[in-house]
This record gives structure tokens, sequence and C-alpha cells, in this order.
């Protein structure tokens, strides 16, 4: 059934933020630490084993895919309901010091990517695969 | 009363679905736009992002409120469905699939990039504030966190006490670097080697912002968000631990 998919995606995200948010609380910090990170990793080795188990059917899968392809949509009305106008307002200061932080980092990408065995070109993207 | 208050009640009582319906138009618009009048060299989901954040800065200073479009009475839903929450889900929904092995591969240049991120990010925001007048170790310190996240720069201005002001700018130029990595993370992928599991771990270390990263790898490549997503989670805790502690004392020791 679909919700098995969905209350699968469910478990781990909940596991992953409590988690993330006792590591916070380890580490002072009033943050969550690497929460979704660790829902990511629960979710990745959990579905690995019920696959290979054979255990997660065709029909389960679709309540995780759903959420997955329903991924860009969110990302677009997460950009709709940014603060565009306070980030505007902080004037030339807060510009630059975001600015100029993202191309530090941007020149970074290459220079760390460097380490350890290079990472293979994903293969080229073919109709339907647009979410 | 006339059909249109009927309609928008409609709209205004399912918010969310109202934002369904009203993205779903948005991403149909790019997606033509992109292929009509850029022959398919912008992505589409880039001008979607892109006219997301236009239409934030519209409803802003439409409604003089915090929350973009989503202040808008029509288009509450907006804030539910691009919220934290659905955010997040969707997120981890994208790992579904991803090969564990990848991840591992990675694992020593995604934990590099992360400390450089942070670091990196806020030398930048810390050098930038210097050369604007800020001479204090305080206000030094929470921009230049504000420089690594718009979440790093208040918590790490409210443990120190700095001015709501300082704590304001640290927030603006943490939002600034979000917009960035959203829009321009397209144009300077192939540049950077951004089109493999690896290099895409290395950028969301490197970058941070969850918004950003999330919303500048769905513009280049859906497939490498899971990876670059993964590592920029981790950030936003590092930056919370490192501002208010180590930073300060070195900005304190040399400022003072």
């Amino acid at each position: 059934m679909v919700i098995y998919g969905v209350a699968l995606l469910a478990g781990c995200f909940l596991s992953g933020v409590f988690l993330g948010d006792l590591l916070g609380v380890v580490l002072g910090v009033q943050a969550n630490v690497g929460g979704v990170g660790i829902a990511m990793l629960f979710l990745i080795l959990i579905s690995d084993r019920l696959i290979k188990q054979g255990r997660l059917k065709p029909v389960t899968r679709q309540g995780v895919v759903f959420w997955s392809a329903i991924y860009i949509p969110v990302i677009v009305a997460m950009a709709a309901r940014q603060n565009v106008v306070t980030a505007l307002d902080g004037g030339l200061m807060a510009f630059l010091a975001g600015a100029l932080a993202v191309v530090a980092s941007f020149l970074l990408v290459p220079v760390i990517s460097r380490i350890g065995e290079p990472g293979e070109a994903l293969p080229p993207l073919g109709p339907g695969d647009e979410g | 009363m006339n059909a249109f208050d009927t309609l928008s009640d409609v709209l205004i009582e399912n918010g969310l679905i109202t934002a369904f319906a009203f993205v779903g138009i948005v991403i149909w618009l790019s997606y033509w736009v992109s292929d009509k009048l850029t022959g398919g060299r912008i992505h589409g989901s880039a001008i979607a992002i892109l006219t997301g954040l236009v239409l934030a800065w519209v409803g802003g200073v439409v409604t003089g409120g915090s929350a973009g479009l989503a202040d808008v009475s029509m288009l509450t839903g907006i804030g539910v469905m691009g919220g934290g929450m659905l955010r997040d889900f969707t997120i981890v929904a994208t790992a579904f699939g991803v090969n564990f092995d990848e991840i591992r591969r990675a694992g020593t240049g995604a934990i590099v990039s992360l400390v450089a991120g942070v670091l990196g990010s806020f030398v930048v925001g810390g050098l930038v504030a210097y050369a604007f007048g800020y001479t204090d170790a305080v206000s030094i310190t929470t921009i230049g966190a504000g420089a690594a996240t718009y979440i790093v720069g208040p918590v790490t201005g409210s443990a120190l006490g700095a001015t709501s002001e300082v704590i304001a700018l640290s927030i603006a130029a943490g939002l600034v670097k979000s917009m960035i990595v959203m829009t321009g993370t397209p144009f300077v992928a192939k540049r950077i080697g951004l089109n493999n599991a690896k290099s895409a771990m290395v950028f969301g270390g490197l970058m941070g912002t969850t918004s950003g990263v999330a919303g500048g790898l769905a513009a280049t490549d859906k497939r490498l968000v899971p990876y670059g997503a993964m590592t920029a989670t981790f950030y936003t805790g590092l930056g919370a631990l490192l501002g208010p502690s180590v930073f300060y004392f070195a900005v304190r020791a040399l400022v003072e």
C-alpha cells in the first residue's frame, strides 16, 4: 500500500530530525545538527535492505517517489516565501558579505573535489527524466 | 455576496490546495518560457525558482511582511508548501535510490568541505564587516556568521549579545547568499565540475545554506540534490557550534 511508503519516509524523517536535535543539545548548539542528513541515511540504508529482501513492493515505493517528485514544486514555493525585501534592504555591506562568501565557496568546489578518487559524471538526462 | 467574494473565500479557506494550483501554474509557465524563449538553454526549474523569488519580492513590498508571497491572504498556503517541514520531508525523499557507496567515497572531501565552507564564509563576511567600519569582535563575528547562513548569524549574534541592527544585517547577508546560490549555481555548474555525486557533496558542504543548495541543485540537475543536501544539513549546526566560540575568540584576539 502507498501509505507504507509514506510512513517509512515519515519514520526516517522523524528519527533523523530527533537525533539531529539531540546532537544539537549534546553539543550545546541552538540548532539541529544534520537531522535531515541522518534521515536520508536511514532511508537509503533501510530501503536498500528492504529492496534486497524483496519486501518493498512497487506500490509501496510510490509513496516515497511521489514526495521526491514533488520536491521541485516545494522548492519553488520556498523561493516564493523568502524574505527578499529584507535581503535587499541590508544594503551593500550585507550584499557583499553574502555574495563574496558564495564566490569564495564556488571557487573551492573544484579544489576540494580533488580529494580522494575523482567522481564519475552522471549520464546525460534523457527525455522523461524530468520530475 | 458576489461570485468573486465566494471564490476568494474558497481560495483562502483551502490555502494549501490553492498553493498547489498556483505553483503548478508558475512551473508550467516557467517551462514554457524555458522552451520557447530560451530554447531550453535555461532550465525550466531555474526560471521557476527565480520567478518565485521575484514574486516573493512583490509580496514583501505589497504586504510589508516577512514571508514574501505567503503574506498575501489568498496565498498563505505557499508558506506551508514552501515551509521547512515539507521542504525537509521532500529532500529526505530524494535520497530514495541513492547509492550508499557514492556517499562513503566522498566522505573525506565532504568533511573537509564543511569545515572549509564554514571557515571561508565566516572569514569573508568578517572582512567585509571590518571594511565597512565594524571594529568590535561581537559585530564582526555576527556578520561573518551571517555570511555562513541566515540561521548561524542570529544564533551567534544572540549568544554574543550583538545589537539588533547587526543581527538584522547578518540575516540579510545570509539571505543574499542563499538567493545567489539558488539562482547562480546552474550558470557556474559546468565550470566548477558540478556534474557528479562527489562534487555535489562538496558543493553542499561549502555552501551550507539548505535552501540555496536545494534550489541551486534543483535548477542544475535534480539527481545531484540528495548528495548536496546531505552535507549541507550539517553546516548550520557546525556554524552555530564554531561561531560563538572558536571564531569569536579568534576575532577577539585579532582586533582587541
